[in-house]
């Protein structure tokens, strides 16, 4: 059977609440929502390094290797959906693979332009399928949509990435959720648009969009659906479906869906993540769904699609036994960050005064990337055949002071290395966009040492002997010549504090 | 077995320009300064010197690279000049080439400058720049205070200290340097502070505060060497000679090794072991008074137990004792250090041999340490260049000899 496997999930770690937006523009509209709040990317954080975590979380699979390196899930394909590309030349997909240590034979396709594209991108992945040569497929949606100061999109859009691992499996009790069935209908209706090189939606009125589209599009494409799933509308446990009441309303009357079979769309707690979003509350229903549930998945934009599952026996947990990957477990890793200021700053919707430090040229020597690509973009240190000694980075030379040896390095992938602070500071003379600069040396449990920037690191709670995992973030932004270029850095598990006291 | 470099060399003029915030001068005009006093103290025609060695770091934003601005700046007769660069440890670089170079034969007299022109770059302290083309795609991009902070909370963890109280000897170590700069009228910062002041100051880098960092300075200091035979026919009778010049460079072990823990600099003890045994001597208690590399007060404090001078773990405690206090047993930065006298990166190394001269030929004025009525017979000099994660550790011992 067609299935999804796993999920994972992202969401980045700050909560803007929205009594924060609304007290900020107060004076300019006072009838900004003020209840819930807004996940939001940090300055180093995209729609890319979003889409490796939710694919590292959706590929990790217990148990752990020896040395506490968990192992990962294969792949044959990879699709990414976003309406935010960093790159807009550069295969994005290639890139969150080659993160993940993975380049060579594969494809990996980048699905953009729409909304839709993350049901798109899902949809094709399962129908691809019917072909016996296609291999299991990531499908990876994520966005970070940028809103202007004061709209309403401001206050309802969220950050966020959601992945499944599409493939095979021989009976339900193997997966997460088993596809029945779906459709497609797409016309030209523009609800809201971006055109190329703006930064903000142009959004019409909601009315027009609830009773033109959603209310005379949808059936065309839920109709074959659940024709295809052989089932009725009225067996559809869960409806998920990224609009307001107001359109779950009127679909449950045209659809004669159940009542109280739409799940929550999480604009109080994370925001309208936009193509990623059909994804992501896919992924937090599963969590919850009982092995057997029917759900009804509606992408929508530009059209509808209408996709058809039945919860498997792995439903109902984190989906991948990835406590860590899991939406709970993202949306209780949220962190309330008050600052109005700090979301624009991070956004880059707020000039701030970087001071001199932050004129340094960030050119990328592309030659130099390549040639270090598995070290710098995959984080994998090398291991003497000689001494077994792990060190990072990979060299020639064996660094161990009793070795020394030439050309005995093996790769050794250290991103899922569990590691602890060796040593940090929190600098505020370093340039930073999110001062101050946390950085430090780790000591992989594995062995071998990196001094290393650290991130989504709450000044005065970072402790030597700490433990910290990897993320995969933009490192520096090149502005003279439009590149962004990527590195791990070393992310504190909350725990403590600096502990000697400040 | 090669004899080292003991006794082989005497240095017989030594010059130091005011170091501070020099709007009025560049580069040349720095060398002149220290050149006219350093030429004038030994006693010789310009022309006498045969090699010189200049050592700048950031060649780039202040003085240019390459030998040519020390020889057009002096007017050199066209004689050989060597750039050198070693990160912080370049002045002693810059010694380490002429003293070699007259040890070797190949010449009677030459000269060592080292020069920094840093208040012309804009920046409040060190100015960014370029780490190179990998290290730049996975290096922090850390400043030199952020870098050396790190021993700070890894000293703390090793020897469970409180970081109050590791902050409190570090407090001591800058309130000293500002005491004993204040008697120094070449010195950037004269001023005395208080070390409640020293605890209250803004955050730098934790566990940094202002006071915690060294004082970024234009200067320029120089020395001319030549052979104890020719000091004596130049008048002397007792000469200052270099017991032991030594240079240790990391090989990447804390980079990347598991071994390094963070809180001190192997390369500093290497190079000690080293440089103590080509002096002839047992270790740090032979060793009357010296300067140490204090770009911050954390890294005066771990190189106290790295060069020997205290036991592990025992730094913390001996600074608060006043051990290294002007009155103490072993007076370190007698000149006010990197930290009161400033750090002109590359004349740093050339600044510390010119104290430990003054203060053995007994000529340090006001600052003139004295035990037991004597003035001091062994000063050592140190610098680490670079950062912990990856420095190149020098030292000096510097004495009298009957020539």
């Amino acid at each position: 059977m067609r299935a999804l496997l796993s999920a994972g999930v992202y969401l980045p770690r700050a909560r803007l609440p929205r009594s924060s937006i609304a007290a900020a523009h107060a004076w300019f509209n006072p009838n900004l929502p003020k209840g819930g709040e807004r996940a939001y990317a940090a300055w180093d954080e995209d729609s890319l390094t979003f889409a490796v975590e939710a694919v590292r979380a959706c590929t990790s699979k217990p148990p752990p290797q020896d040395d506490g390196t968990p192992s990962h899930h294969a792949f044959g394909a990879i699709a990414f959906a976003s309406t935010t590309f960093p790159f807009a030349d550069r295969s994005n997909a290639g890139l969150v693979a080659a993160a993940l240590g993975r380049e060579g034979a594969l494809q990996a396709r980048d699905h953009g332009g729409s909304l839709r594209a993350g049901t798109s991108a899902l949809l094709a992945a399962l129908q691809a399928l019917a072909d016996p040569a296609c291999p299991d497929t990531i499908v990876v949606a994520s966005d970070t949509r940028a809103a202007k100061p004061a709209s309403p999109q401001e206050s309802v859009y969220g950050h966020g990435a959601a992945a499944f691992r599409v493939g095979r499996g021989d009976t339900n009790a193997a997966v997460l959720a088993e596809y029945l069935g779906g459709a497609s209908v797409t016309v030209d209706f523009v609800d809201h648009h971006r055109s190329d090189g703006e930064a903000f939606d142009y959004t019409l009125e909601e009315r027009w969009v609830r009773d033109e589209a959603w209310g005379k599009l949808l059936p065309g494409a839920v109709g074959p659906a659940l024709a295809a799933a052989g089932i009725t509308a009225a067996a559809i446990d869960h409806c998920v479906v990224n609009a307001s009441a107001a359109v779950h309303k009127k679909l449950a009357a045209q659809l004669g869906l159940r009542e109280g079979v739409f799940v929550d769309t999480l604009g109080k707690t994370v925001g309208d993540t936009g193509t990623a979003h059909p994804l992501l509350l896919l992924a937090a229903t599963l969590e919850k769904a009982a092995p057997g549930a029917l759900l009804l998945l509606i992408g929508f934009g530009q059209g509808i699609d209408a996709l058809v599952f039945r919860a498997g026996a792995l439903a109902g947990s984190s989906g991948n036994g990835s406590a860590a990957g899991s939406f709970g477990a993202a949306l209780a890793a949220g962190h309330q960050e008050a600052s109005y200021t700090r979301y624009l700053a991070h956004q880059g919707l707020l000039e701030m005064e970087l001071g001199m430090r932050g004129e340094r040229d960030n050119r990328t020597a592309q030659s130099v990337a390549w040639r270090k690509r598995r070290t710098v973009t995959a984080l994998i240190g090398g291991r003497c055949r000689d001494c077994s000694t792990v060190q990072y980075p990979l060299t020639r030379a064996c660094v161990n002071p009793d070795c020394r040896a030439f050309d005995t390095q093996e790769e050794f992938p250290l991103a899922d290395s569990p590691a602890k602070v060796k040593t940090f500071t929190e600098d505020w003379l370093a340039y930073t966009p999110s001062p101050p600069l946390v950085y430090g040396n780790v000591a992989f449990a594995a062995g071998g040492n990196a001094f290393i920037e650290f991130t989504d690191a709450t000044p005065g709670e970072t402790a030597v002997g700490q433990p910290v995992r990897f993320a995969f973030r933009l490192k520096d932004r090149d502005a003279l010549r439009g590149f962004h270029r990527y590195f791990w850095k070393a992310v504190p598990v909350p725990s403590h504090g600096h502990g000697a006291g400040t | 077995m090669a004899r080292g470099i003991r006794d082989q060399v005497a240095i017989v003029g030594m010059g130091c320009s005011r170091f501070g915030e020099r709007w009025d001068a560049g580069p040349d005009d720095l060398m002149l300064e220290a050149f006219q006093e350093a030429v004038a103290d030994a006693g010789i025609e310009r022309d006498r010197i045969e090699a010189a060695w200049l050592g700048v770091f950031y060649q780039e934003q202040s003085t240019s690279k390459s030998g040519l601005p020390l020889s057009m700046a002096l007017r050199l007769p066209n004689v050989p000049v060597t750039r050198v660069e070693n990160l912080c440890a370049t002045g002693t670089e810059a010694l380490r080439g002429a003293v070699y170079a007259v040890a070797s034969g190949a010449v009677d007299i030459a000269l060592a400058m080292g020069v920094e022109k840093l208040k012309d770059t804009g920046f409040g302290g060190l100015p960014e720049r370029p780490k190179g083309t990998f290290e730049d795609l996975w290096q922090p991009g850390f400043t030199p205070p952020g870098a050396f902070a790190q021993l700070g909370a890894a000293y703390a963890a090793k020897h469970g200290l409180a970081m109050q109280d590791v902050k409190r000897a570090m407090a001591h170590v800058s309130w000293k340097s500002h005491e004993n700069a204040a008697l120094n009228p070449k010195a950037h910062l004269r001023n005395r502070i208080t070390i409640e002041q020293a605890l209250g100051a803004p955050m730098i880098a934790y566990p940094l505060g202002t006071f915690d960092c060294c004082g970024v300075s234009d200067g320029a200091a120089c020395a001319i060497v030549t052979t104890p035979e020719i000091a004596r026919s130049l008048g002397r009778r007792e000469a200052v000679t270099v017991k032991s010049l030594q240079l240790a460079p990391s090989n990447g072990v804390e980079l990347s090794h598991a071994s390094w823990d963070g809180a001190h600099t192997p390369t500093t003890r290497l190079a000690a072991a080293r440089a103590y045994a080509e002096a002839g001597i047992a270790g740090a208690e032979a060793i009357d008074l010296f300067e140490v590399h204090d770009c911050f007060s954390i890294t005066e404090l771990v190189l106290m137990e790295d060069l020997g001078f205290s036991a592990e773990g025992r730094a913390v405690f001996d600074i608060l004792d006043g051990r290294y206090d002007c009155s103490g047993a072993k007076p370190c930065q007698i000149d006010g250090g990197l930290k009161c006298f400033g750090h002109p990166v590359g004349a740093s190394g050339l600044r510390m041999a010119y104290e430990m001269y003054l203060q053995l030929l007994g000529r340090a004025g006001a600052r003139q340490h004295s035990a037991q009525g004597k003035a001091p017979a062994l000063g050592l000099t140190h610098n680490l260049g670079g950062i912990p994660n990856r420095n190149v550790a020098a030292i000096g011992i510097f004495g009298l000899m009957d020539v």
